[in-house]
């Protein structure tokens, strides 16, 4: 199963910055393992960011996204305490959601 | 009129037309419960394919809009991209890499409220453009950025 995700979320008054590190292999599908043989693609499809329960962004990846996909963006609003969710979906169908507090 | 019978029967016809989709395999099941993710869009190999799956037709150039990244990439495996719009009421954001097997990266939603600033990595096979495509107030917007890369991050 994946790690968990690495997420900071930072305000400054008027805008919060949110920066994730995802822990996923992204593999592409192209790649040949020893023996030949592809490597099936396995890669993050879909990524929710909400804050307080609101969606403030809706991301989809493709696998050209790299190892371990890095995310930044910024939302209006936001203080310090509010809670910042994002959670992911894989095309295998895992998932993987953690939660972080506004700094 | 009897109007609890007329909500009957458009509820009963939207139903059934639903299930004629499912069942002529237009949609699947898993489709149908949520937009889900583009699979057209992202297995598209051409520009023109790509635009057409991401319903963008033919953009606009746009001096709004920016990539952000290295002008050359040592390592293909991670390149940083970033994508910022001026435009108001940015929306949509996506980002596609002329080069790569399947053009689109990756594609970003942006709610109200939420800033056109977005960065991520991205992974590429050789040099080549990476476009910026956005969707401000209905209308698509394209940019381009070239991007050398020294070490491809596609091969094995």
């Amino acid at each position: 199963m994946a790690g968990p995700m690495r997420i900071r979320a930072a305000s400054n008054g008027t805008e919060t910055e949110v920066k994730i590190l995802m822990s996923h292999d992204m593999e592409t599908g192209q790649r040949k393992d020893a023996s030949g043989a592809l490597v099936p693609a396995h890669h993050i499809t879909e990524l929710t960011a909400t804050h307080n329960g609101r969606v403030v962004l809706a991301a989809q990846f493709g696998p050209a996204v790299s190892k371990n996909p890095y995310l930044q963006f910024k939302f209006a609003g936001g203080a310090k305490g509010d809670k910042v969710n994002v959670s992911w979906v894989d095309n295998k169908g895992d998932k993987r959601t953690d939660e972080v507090v506004v700094a | 009129m009897n109007t609890q019978r007329r909500e009957v029967l458009k509820s009963g016809s939207a139903a059934g037309l639903f299930g004629l989709l499912v069942a002529a395999g237009l949609i699947t099941t898993q489709q149908a419960q949520a937009a889900g993710w583009d699979k057209p869009a992202f297995e598209a190999k051409a520009m023109d394919e790509a635009l057409k799956a991401l319903g963008a037709g033919k953009p606009a150039d746009s001096k709004d809009v920016q990539i952000s990244g290295p002008d050359i990439a040592e390592n293909g495996a991670v390149v940083p991209v970033g994508v910022k719009s001026a435009l108001a009421d940015t929306e949509f954001i996506a980002i596609l890499i002329e080069k790569n097997p399947s053009m689109l990266a990756a594609s970003f939603t942006l709610p109200a409220g939420t800033m056109a600033d977005v960065s991520t990595r991205v992974k590429m096979g050789q040099t080549s453009n990476v476009f910026a495509l956005v969707k401000a107030g209905g209308s698509f917007y394209m940019v381009s950025k070239e991007i050398k890369v020294t070490l491809g991050g596609c091969g094995g």
